[in-house]
Formats: structure tokens, sequence, C-alpha cells
């Protein structure tokens, strides 16, 4: 049986909660309605990383690519391109090109990509198993079991080059060597699926679309340190992800590749699915493996480390879902491949979530090295509504701002602590004009206060008075002193936390304050807000030579604070005003100002 | 489906390869776009594609991908098809059956040669003295 055309419908979650499932739906009624039902297969697939624009359609094999589609949409896409074999224009990405076809490599968000981890997220149906099999699926597995052993699987790891993707970029063979080495019946191996940084979800997207390459990976270092127990510490929020992680090792087991006597290896291992509450702390590894054992997430001091004394005690090896991803794709296709992918410093690649002020926001892989310019201007397409860009935070509630002059540093983990910040998991978060450093600084600066498990006193105290601080700084009661606090603070916090959370809160605004002291001097000399989001350091005022009393203001205003005579210059009261903006989102003539 | 060896997995994934890779337009360097048009389908462009598809699975070739398009303009012969194989001029076959779709694959495809006899545009005569049948 050969279909004549695949129509791909996103079935990540950015795209389900834009009706994509009824898309899927409609489309296969509409393919049987009009008789191609056995000649087009429709396919649900995991997140194409273009969420901004879903839900996405693509349509094989003239690949195109329609976005924001509607469930109304499938009888067109059926009548007018399956069956006539006509492009439906309007629902294009690409649509005001002179081409006729708006093609996948030609959109500018996927050339400069490359995808590993990615590489059957939006292509396969990732509650098929057949498909993952198909696309090489299973065959590093096959290898792991029969061809090589524990010593080869180490070291094609090690050739590789592969460093954790969860934060730290520890090399994943050493890893695995550590708990190798340790003698002990008992050993585990963890995958962490906590993610919790603000603003990134290539682990949800990764496990939605290719739940497999997870599996196949924990089976793998089963094999090679000698586990026979598997754990998916995932957050419950997670709920698609968790379901398809739940029919995927349904599938393996069912094939026998999963359980015991692995294709008839011998070797048996099996995995299960632990739900997290959702705590920050709890991706921390040592906080996480507590959890596991069902005590309160809170993180121990290392060494010992997990790798050889870690859950119940026993050698376990912890890895995030982007790690695990990789590893498939290094044993089928060699270490030395994947070595040549990258810099000197970090090999493969990375995905980050790119969100903020960018044109086209979405999940982006990319070979290490690449700058951070290419991502955002080549690949997310610039600042959207052709703001200034102002700077982009890596590292999430971890990292700091990077500014302009970096822009052209080709980006590893080694390259980003240089310039200040880190990799984090890969959150990228874009400012720019209209957004306030310090506004910024204490957002993640409360996000990782309001996380800390209390249990050492620099984290829990320290991160309070950062954040009273820059409270204070922003509603105009800073002084010049308060400045140097924050430092003081931030250095002590630095040393004196026992995890990297506390290690790591100051460094948002530690980095802001150094890359943008004037704004911050702004703030508390000047008690004004250069962006105008400060609002108790803002005053809106109506200029009395562009204002022609047309009372649109004066009707919109929630709290009455401005009045004036038809035709007359209005006023507001400064005493009542509440610094909504209304008025000034509502003024045509741009006679409302802000200062 | 019950527990596989190594031998039932590696014969899964060899079978499921092929449908796989169809989907995938990645390395397919050949085309062949078919006239899906009004007249084209009235014409009988459907079984048409249906045996370029069929031919293509039979010789197991998995480098050309079959697309469509509307009406390419020569409604007199529909229906028509265009093949594009690198190296080799673009043509567009006229008055194409199931048994010519067979030829082509068999002739253009395999052999590279034209099948001069339901050639109706590009190349110009010309061309096809000096490149065809080579
Ligand atoms: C506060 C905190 C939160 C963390 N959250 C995560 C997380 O959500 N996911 C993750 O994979 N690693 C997280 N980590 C890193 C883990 O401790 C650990 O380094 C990682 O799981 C190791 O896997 P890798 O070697 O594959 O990177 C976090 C670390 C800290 C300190
Ligand atoms: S540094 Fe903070 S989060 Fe980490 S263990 Fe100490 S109190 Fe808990
Ligand atoms: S900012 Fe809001 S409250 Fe103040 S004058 Fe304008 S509309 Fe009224
Ligand atoms: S969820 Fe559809 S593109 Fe990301």
């Amino acid at each position: 049986m050969a279909f004549r055309n695949y129509i791909l419908v996103c079935g990540g979650t950015a795209c389900e909660s834009s009706r994509a499932d009824q898309i899927y739906q409609n489309l296969l009624e509409e393919c049987k309605a009009q008789g191609v039902a056995d000649e087009v297969q429709v396919v649900k697939t995991g997140c194409f990383g273009f969420c901004e624009q879903g839900p996405i359609v693509k349509i094989l094999p003239e690949d195109s690519f329609y976005v924001k589609v509607k469930p109304e949409d499938a009888k067109e896409l059926i009548s007018e391109h399956i069956i006539k074999g006509r492009e439906v224009t309007r629902l294009l990405y690409d649509k005001e090109s002179s081409r006729k076809h708006a093609k996948v490599e030609d959109i500018k968000f996927y050339q400069k990509q490359f995808r590993i981890v990615l590489r059957n997220c939006g292509f396969i149906d990732p509650e098929n198993i057949d498909e993952y099999i198909a696309r090489e699926g299973y065959q590093a597995l096959e290898k792991a079991l029969f061809e090589m052993t524990s010593e080869d699987i180490i070291e094609e790891l090690k050739t590789a080059g592969l460093r954790g993707r969860g934060g730290a970029g520890f090399p994943t063979w050493m890893k695995w060597n550590f708990s190798r080495q340790v003698a002990n019946d008992t050993k585990y191996v963890v995958c962490n699926a906590d993610e919790g940084d603000p603003g990134a979800y290539m682990d949800r997207s990764t496990l939605e679309g290719d739940p497999h390459s997870v599996l196949e990976a924990m089976t793998i270092c089963g094999k090679t340190i000698g586990a026979h127990r598997g754990f998916i510490y995932i957050r419950a929020e997670y709920p698609l992800a968790i379901h398809r992680l739940e029919i995927a090792m349904k599938q393996a087991r069912e094939y026998g590749l999963l359980g015991e006597n692995i294709l008839g290896s011998g070797f048996d291992f099996d995995i299960e699915i632990r739900l997290g509450a959702g705590a920050f702390v709890c991706g921390e590894e040592t906080a996480l493996l507590q959890s596991i054992e069902g005590k309160r997430g809170m993180p121990q001091p290392r060494p010992p480390f997990p790798a050889v004394k870690g859950l119940w005690g026993k050698p376990t090896v912890i890895n995030n879902v982007e790690t695990w991803a990789n590893i498939p794709v290094i044993i089928t296709k060699g270490g030395n491949w994947f070595n040549k992918i990258g810099t000197s410093d970090s090999k493969g690649t990375k995905v980050f979530a790119l969100t903020g002020k960018i044109r086209n926001s979405g999940l982006v892989e990319v070979p290490m090295g690449t700058t951070l310019r290419e991502i955002i201007y080549d690949i997310g397409g610039g600042i959207a509504h052709d703001k200034k860009f102002k700077a982009v935070q890596t590292g999430g509630p971890s990292g700091g701002v990077i500014t302009d002059e970096s822009l052209d540093t080709p980006i590893d983990f080694g390259s980003l602590i240089r310039i200040g910040s880190m990799m984090g998991s890969g959150g990228m978060i874009v400012m720019d004009e209209d957004d306030c450093i310090v506004d910024v600084a204490k957002f993640y600066l409360n996000f990782s206060v309001d996380e800390s498990c209390g249990k050492c006193a620099p984290c829990r105290i320290g991160g309070r008075s950062l954040c009273n601080i820059l409270e204070k700084i922003t509603v105009g009661n800073g002084t010049l002193k308060d400045l140097d606090t924050l430092e003081a603070i931030g250095e002590a916090m630095k040393k004196g936390s026992l995890c990297a959370l506390g290690q790591t809160t100051p460094n948002p605004v530690l980095s802001s304050i150094k890359h943008f002291k004037d704004e911050y001097l702004a703030h508390i000399v000047d008690k004004s807000c250069p962006s105008g989001t400060c609002k108790k350091l803002i005053t809106y005022s109506i200029n009395a030579e562009k204002c022609i009393g047309c009372t649109a203001c004066a009707r919109k205003c929630p709290v009455a604070a401005i009045s004036g005579e038809r035709k007359q210059v209005h006023i507001i009261d400064q005493s009542i005003c509440i610094k909504c903006g209304v008025c000034m989102e509502t003024c045509k003539f741009g006679a409302v100002e802000i200062h | 489906m019950a527990k596989m060896t190594l031998e039932e997995l590696r014969k899964l994934r060899d079978q499921k390869q092929g449908e796989m890779q169809k989907r995938d337009i990645e390395g397919k360097d050949s085309r062949i776009v078919i006239g899906m048009g009004t007249c084209g389908i009235a014409a009988g462009a459907k079984p048409v594609l249906d045996a370029f598809l069929a031919a293509l699975e039979e010789k197991h070739i998995d480098n050309v991908s079959v697309t469509q398009t509307g009406c390419m303009g020569l409604c007199y012969v529909e229906p028509t098809i265009e093949v594009i194989v690198p190296g080799m001029p673009d043509v567009i076959y006229g008055k194409v059956d199931a048994a010519t779709a067979r030829k082509i694959v068999e002739q253009h495809i395999i052999g590279k040669q034209l099948v001069t006899d339901h050639m109706f545009d590009r190349p110009a005569a010309d061309i096809i003295k000096k490149d065809g049948g080579k």
C-alpha cells in the first residue's frame, strides 16, 4: 500500500490547546467523505517547534507548511490540496513570497537548525512505536545489547564528548563510568524531566514528540552500568507527555524492548514514572532522588555523588531528557560523527526555547557554536514590532543577561560562562527597549526565592533581602548604598548556599547591575524608570499642544482621573490616577505622555 | 504483537523503513509532478498517479517523490505529468495512461532515456536531438 500524501498534524501541547486534535479528526473525516482515505495518511506528530504559528499542518511530499490552521479548514485542505493539487495559499506560512511553495527548507526559522534531539519531533507519530523503529529506532539498543561491551559504550560516549544538557554540562561518559565501576547488585537509572525553568519546554516537547528515544537511551544505560530499574521523574503539569510516555512504555513492553529478557538477550530492564509536584528545587538531582524516595525534596550535600550513592543509597545515573535523547544517535552513528558537530568545548547541538520579544518564538535546535545573533535574527526573525534589542537572558533564573556586544559570541557551555551567563537548560528570553532591567531581575529573583527549599540561611534570608531591596528601588526609595548591599549579599549567597539554586539566585541581579548600571542609577537617583515599567516611578500627563479635547481618554479612564471640556485641553489628576495606561492607548493623537 | 527477537525487530524495521522513507522528502532528488486540475482528473489523472506509485514501489525506487499540482495548461493532451531528474532536462509528458506511467518509470527514471512519443512541451525539439535518446 502506498500513500500519495502524508498530512502531519502537530500534536504538541501548544497546538493541542488550539484545537489541533479537532483538526486531526476533521481531516480524517474529510478524507473519508471525499474518498481519499486509502491514499492519504494523516499522522499526529510531536511539536514542530514553531508553536507561535500553530496549529501547524504539513503536507508531504509537496512540503507545504500550513500555519494557524482551524478545524473548519480541513475540508478545503482535502478538496483543494489533496484532490486538486492546489495549495491553499491563504494558510501557507510564506503567503507573500512569489514562490508557489512555502517549503519547510525555505523557511528561515528552520534553515540554520540541525536536528539530533528533535530528529523525530514533527515527523513521526509518537504513539506508534513502528514509526520510531522505522527511523533507526532501537537500533542503538541492538548494538548495545549484542555487539558492544559496557566499556565500548562508555568509550563511544567519551569520543562523542557529550555533556549533560540539564544545566551543569557534566561529561556523560564520566557519570556512567562512575556508576559502572561501583560494585553493587542494585543500581538505578533516572531521567530528570522536571523542567522547572520558566520559559523552557524542550524536555516536554521531546517527550511528547519522541518518547521512545528516552526509553531506548535509559535501557542502554541500564545495560552499561548494570541496572535493571529506571525512573522518569516528570512534573504532573505535563499530562500529554506523561500520556505519551505511558503509551510508549506499553508498546515497548509488548514488543519485548522493555521488561524481562529484552530481545532475547537475557537482560532485564523496566521503567516507572514518578510524578513531581512542580517544585523547581526538585529538579536538582539530589532533591529529586529524595522526592522519588518519598521524602521531602531537599538538596543533599555532594559528595557522595548520585553516580556512586544515589537512590536508596545505590549507584544512580541521572540525566536530563535532552541528554538521553542524544544517546541512541551517538551509539548508532558513532561518537566520531557526533564529535564533529559543535565546538572544541561542547559537542553536538542544543535545543533552546526562544521566547520573549522575538518575532518567531519556538523551539530551535542548533549546533553548539552558533552565535546568539544567528539565533535571534536569522532563526527568530529579530525583535517583534521592530523594537530595539536590549538583552537576552539565558540560563533562566540562574543565568544572566547578555547584551548586544556579545551577540557574536559562538555559544557553548564555556563561552556563555565567560560572558557572564550560563547555558542552563536552554531557556532564552529576549528583551526589547520596553523591558525594565530592574523589573526583569526582580521577576527572576522572586521566582528563585519562592522556590528555595529554605534549608540554608544564605539562600533563604539572602534571597528575601535581595527581593526587598529591588522592590525598594522600583518604588523609588532606593539609595546608592543599596547597590553595594545587593552585591555583598549576592556574593555571600554564592559562597554559602548548599545547592546551585541558592548559589545562582543572585546571578540575574548581579549581571544586570554589571551591564545596566545606568538604568539602576536612573531608578535610584532620578527616581525614574526609563522604559516606563515601574508604575510608582512614572506619571502620565497630557501634552496641551497635542490634545484636541476629543474626550476619548476621559471616557475610558477607569477611575475618572481625567477632566476637561469638549474641544478643550484635558488634564490628569495625579492624586487619582492609578497609572493603568489606558488613556495612552486610547489617545489617537499621541497627546498622553509618560515620564 | 508478541515479544520480538532480534531478527524480528530487524525485519520489522526493514519493512517499515520503506514506508517511512516515502514520507521523508529528504534525499529525494527526483520528482514526478502530476497535473491534477479538473481537466486532468476528468482525463484520468487519478489512475495515472496510482500507477506511478505502484511502479515506484515495485521497482524499489525511493529517491523519487510524486507530487501533484493544478492544471499545467496543456489541457488538450491531459493527463499531463512533469518529470524532474537531476542531470536530465525537465520534461512534460502528455496523454499519459497507466501503461505510459510504467514506461516512464522504467525508461526515464531508471533508464535515463526520454520517452519521446509522449513529449509535448519542454525540452524544445532541438534539445531532444542533443540530449534525448543518448
Ligand atoms: C535548582 C536546580 C534545578 C534543576 N532543575 C533541573 C531540571 O529541571 N531538569 C534537569 O534535567 N536538570 C535540572 N537541574 C540539574 C540537575 O541537578 C542535574 O545536574 C541534571 O539532572 C544532570 O543531568 P545531565 O548530566 O544530563 O545534565 C537542576 C539543578 C538545580 C540546582
Ligand atoms: S541553597 Fe537554597 S534551595 Fe539549595 S538547599 Fe539551600 S536553601 Fe535549599
Ligand atoms: S493612566 Fe489610567 S488611571 Fe491614569 S489617567 Fe490614564 S486612564 Fe486614568
Ligand atoms: S506544539 Fe505545535 S508547533 Fe509546537
